[in-house]
């Protein structure tokens, strides 16, 4: 479990900054099963983190905690300045605005347009004006390349651009963090490429991004730091190039062996 | 068989089946509309709501569906007569149409309810939607799309059923066929007509449903998916 516990820096960025996502000893089961068993991380504003590890290492159950979408048995969860998990101690609506989160199944409502997908929040939850929710839509449509979507209906998009306008809506909220839950693993290939590249851009922008993904090459290539889970626990972390040049666990040399 | 059918009473009386006609569409209007209303707050009771509360909504249901649509307007005609409220024939008709079909409604739009994805609520509460307007903007019109043809032929029987209510005299299409019978002894004439009456009342609640799940469900209207 060397480095576990380091404080990921981004690149470039001094190592002392405030983290915006700092998580202590995070414990969850789910009643007898035991899913995360301590783990402790933390990201820096800016930083793109992936997530990796097995089928059952507990990923997507560690990013449903972060987002309080799961209570939690033990542990800390400080998220842009929001304690997660404590009933009573984190307000969930300011929690929303401050983070958002995309799933592997995009999750569109099917029964809106692309664009009221996206307003949808804006007027409802942040009471902006029909016109203001209309121009912010159109943005961060244009921002994923989807512009002139917006008037379709989700079942008339492929599941790339489903998941773009999944992003989009998300995005739409400015929210500080991101949360990705294997956003591309629905996809077919030529899909998954057009969905990295709107999160690379993402992430280029300098939004603090927490992807849970199997895409390893993208992982590798774009994000400043990896997680490595193993057994509900953060097995091994680091900065990615060199947590991937020098392995210090033979689980994670075997995880990496088996999907290169 | 040499009978000699006579529908010469149509020539006087079809001013009375139109008003019977009438009456059991105003009649059955306002029961579908307010047995829809309840029938899906219980719905989302059901399905979201305390455990307490949805067992109650469980027996209602139960308690409905297992008694005669006959023997539920008696109590309610009865019932209400003897709190010692007076209220008309029509008015008890509506409420013991209200309630029973509040039931079936219920029991129909929970389905629809459950058949919306855990997934679909859980990405709107990440977008900050409250419970209410998750409930309200994302899961009610999807659920009732999905169950809108159940729905709108458990409405027409209700219209069908309303023909009970001439028991307690409300004066809707088959008690005034019940007393033009009895005034001309042409009851199979009689009834043959009011049968005419009820088939072209159910088509024209087909068409009224067709064209209100038009309105609703905006995109099966623009892609142009039957429903
Ligand atoms: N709601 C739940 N109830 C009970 N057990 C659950 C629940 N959700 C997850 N689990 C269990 O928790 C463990 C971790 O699941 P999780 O979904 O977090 O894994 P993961 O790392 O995301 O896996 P994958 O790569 O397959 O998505 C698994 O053993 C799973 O069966
Ligand atoms: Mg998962």
């Amino acid at each position: 479990m060397s480095r576990a516990e380091a404080v990921l820096p981004a690149e470039g960025q001094p190592i002392d900054q405030v983290p915006i996502v700092r998580v202590t000893g995070l414990e969850k089961s789910f009643g007898p099963l035991k899913v995360l068993d301590g783990v402790s991380f933390a990201v820096q504003p800016g930083q793109m983190v992936a997530v990796v590890g097995r089928s059952g290492s507990g990923k997507s159950t560690m990013l449903r905690c972060l987002n309080g979408l799961e209570d939690i048995q033990g542990g800390t969860i400080e998220i842009c300045g929001h304690q997660v998990g404590r009933p009573g101690s984190w307000n969930k609506a300011q929690l929303r605005s401050d983070v958002g989160m995309v799933f592997q199944s995009y999750n569109l409502f099917p029964h809106l347009t692309v664009e009221r997908n996206i307003t949808l929040a804006l007027t409802l939850v942040q009471k902006k004006p029909k016109a203001d929710a209309r121009r912010i839509a159109l943005a961060v449509l244009e921002q994923v390349g989807l512009a002139e979507k917006a008037q379709a209906y989700p079942e008339q998009l492929s599941g790339g651009q489903q998941q773009r306008v999944a992003i989009a809506r998300s995005l739409a909220l400015s929210p500080q963090v991101m949360l990705f839950d294997e956003v591309t693993s629905a996809l077919d290939p030529e899909l998954t490429v057009e969905v990295l590249k709107v999160m690379e851009d993402l992430s280029r922008g300098g939004m603090t991004m927490i992807l849970v993904t199997h895409e390893m090459g993208f992982a590798r290539r774009v994000a400043h730091s990896v997680i490595f889970m193993h057994r509900g626990r953060v097995w091994e972390s680091g900065p990615t190039a060199e947590l991937f040049a020098r392995p210090q666990t033979i689980e994670f040399q075997q995880f990496v062996g088996s999907v290169l | 068989m040499n009978y000699d059918f006579d529908f010469e009473f149509l020539a006087d009386r079809w001013p009375d089946f139109l008003a019977g006609a009438w009456l059991t569409i105003q009649l059955t209007v306002v029961a579908i509309v307010l047995g829809f209303a309840l029938g899906t707050l219980c719905a989302v009771l059901r399905v979201y709501g305390h455990p307490l509360l949805r067992r109650l909504v469980g027996g209602y249901v139960e308690i409905i569906r297992n008694t005669p649509l006959l023997v539920q307007i008696f109590i309610v005609y009865f019932g209400i007569a003897t709190l010692g409220l007076k209220l008309s024939a029509e008015t008890s008709a509506i409420i013991a149409l209200v309630i029973n079909v509040g039931a079936y409604t219920t029991e129909i739009m929970r389905a629809g309810i459950e058949s919306i994805p855990r997934t679909q609520i859980e990405a709107a509460d990440c977008l900050g939607l409250k419970r209410l307007q998750v409930i309200l903007h994302i899961v009610l019109l999807p659920a009732m799309e999905r169950v809108y043809p159940a729905l709108s032929s458990q409405f027409v029987l209700l219209m069908l059923a309303s023909s009970i209510t001439s028991q307690i005299s409300a004066e809707e299409l088959t008690a005034v066929a019940n007393l033009i019978q009895s005034d001309t002894y042409r009851s199979f004439e009689v009834y043959i007509v009011v049968a005419i009456v009820y088939l072209a009342l159910s088509f024209l609640y087909r068409i009224a449903f067709w064209l209100i799940g038009g309105l609703l469900f905006v995109r099966r209207r623009r892609l142009g998916t039957a429903l």
